[in-house]
């Protein structure tokens, strides 16, 4: 049976891991590439980077941390912040990591998708969908809207219209950010998760919000995702990768169990 | 050139990330090559046939660059050779993605997965042996490996599955026939457990070598 993954995601600038809230006040929590290394041991379906700058900067992505990650973490390796072309795509796959993750440039240019797809096949082509609750209607009348440039950016997209719009496009697996809950430790945002995967058939990776293990429960019986993403609980050794899997074990949850000695 | 290690030979035919598949061969004791043209496969062991993507590409991305003879030959000739995700379902006589017809080593189509709750399937998901196998050494049935795909290989012939996994409905994720190995998940992001696997294989490799290195 397909286990529900647990992916710590490595927030990246200039380098070097950091994570802030409501993606500011940037703090220095080490290099990427040990890291990721280090989650890998401890039982990391999968490491996620997104080069947090990349898009206002106008950076390349981390081709050198890529490169050295995958050089010593033999788990799956997704890209995000920056790529813009099926060529920088190419780059980053050659690097070493497996999937890439599209967010303003995929709003900016949403034929990306599909030539990235069709390149690279959709399975190596992530949607980053960052969302904010819009004012109002609460529960199952509840709407986001999409935002980008790392949630400083609105735009004028619903996100679950949204979210099935870029499946179409060619992505085929979707991360979904709540940027009410990104760094607050409140929760994953399960409503907009659940409205989502309702209505998309490829996976989604539940994103912000994570304080404590129950709630990556939640995100997986309540939101219905597939896989569940957090950044600071994990860098803080707030709590470990496998306290995580041994919770949705807990709960019923399938999860991949941790290897005694990774190689 | 008389040392033991392996020389494994992983084509590169535009399928991406060669990165970790030649690092994971150097950490389990073999010499990886990363040939793109007929002429690197030469004096190599074996063969790993990588790849994610769609089938018709790299189909076209393999007569291109001259491999696709070369890997025929090779695998008619019963030297070892391993197919990972896309690289394993080439192995069949043709894919139902678009309709592609593909190497016909193996007989059987290449088929999208059926009843799958999530499509592409991307995780981690357990592996039950159908049989014991020097590939599968160490690695006990039910043991998670990492895939993403959304077609999987349906062979003719029951006798060369080694495992098969479930997402909707089972599928077959391991197949060997002689010196043709074939796995549908990626034991180069398969942490320790795909580690072991790829050290299996070569294991397999340098048991296969007749004469010594040098003598060929």
């Amino acid at each position: 049976m397909l286990a529900r993954r647990v992916i710590p995601c490595l927030d990246v600038a200039n380098g070097r891991v950091v994570k802030g809230t409501n993606f500011v006040n940037l703090t220095d929590e080490g290099d990427p590439a040990e890291l990721a290394a280090r989650y890998a041991r401890e039982g990391a379906d999968e490491i996620v980077f997104l080069d947090i700058t990349a898009a206002h900067e106008r950076r390349g992505t981390l081709l050198d941390v890529v490169r050295r990650t995958a050089s010593q973490a033999f788990v799956p390796l997704t890209v995000g912040g920056g790529v813009r072309s099926v060529d920088e795509m190419r780059a980053v796959l050659r690097a070493g990591a497996d999937k890439v993750s599209f967010n303003t440039a995929a709003v900016a240019e949403p034929e990306l998708l599909t030539a990235c797809a069709r390149r690279f096949g959709s399975q190596a082509v992530v949607c980053a969908i960052d969302a904010r609750r819009l004012p109002g209607a609460e529960g199952s009348a509840s709407r986001w809207e999409v935002v980008t440039h790392g949630g400083r950016q609105p735009t004028d997209l619903e996100a679950v219209a949204w979210a099935v719009r870029v499946v179409e496009l060619g992505a085929g697996e979707l991360l979904v950010t709540s940027m009410d809950r990104d760094g607050t430790g409140s929760g994953f945002d399960t409503d907009l998760l659940a409205a989502i995967a309702g209505r998309v058939r490829v996976p989604v990776i539940a994103s912000g919000g994570a304080a404590g293990p129950d709630d990556f429960v939640a995100a997986v019986r309540d939101g219905r995702a597939d896989a569940v993403l957090a950044a600071t609980i994990f860098h803080r050794r707030t709590y470990s990768i496998a306290d995580v899997k041994s919770a949705m074990a807990a709960a019923g949850l399938p999860v991949r169990p941790i290897e005694e000695a990774a190689a | 050139m008389a040392e033991g290690r392996a020389r494994i030979a992983v084509l590169d035919y535009g399928a991406a990330n060669m990165v970790s598949i030649t690092r994971a061969l150097a950490v389990v004791g073999a010499d990886p090559v990363v040939a793109a043209e007929p002429a690197s496969i030469a004096d190599v062991d074996a063969l790993i046939v990588p790849g994610v993507g769609a089938a018709a590409p790299a189909m076209d991305n393999l007569t291109e660059r001259g491999l696709l003879e070369p890997l025929r030959e090779w695998v008619r000739a019963g030297k070892p050779c391993l197919g990972i995700c896309l690289g394993l379902q080439l192995f069949f006589d043709a894919s139902d993605e678009a309709d592609t017809p593909t190497l016909g080593l193996l007989s059987g189509r290449t088929v999208a997965l059926e009843s799958a709750p999530t499509l592409p399937h991307i995780g981690w998901n357990s592996v039950e042996l159908a049989r014991e196998h020097p590939l599968f050494d160490g690695i006990s049935s039910g043991s998670y490996f990492y895939f993403v795909h959304t077609f999987a290989p349906a062979p003719n012939d029951p006798s060369i599955v080694l495992g098969r996994t479930t997402h909707g409905r089972p599928f077959v994720s391991a197949v060997a026939l002689g010196s043709l190995y074939g796995l549908q998940f990626h034991p180069e992001k398969s942490s320790g457990a795909g580690l072991r696997i790829l050290a299996n294989f070569v294991g397999l490799v340098t048991g296969s070598r007749a004469t010594p290195a040098g003598a060929a």
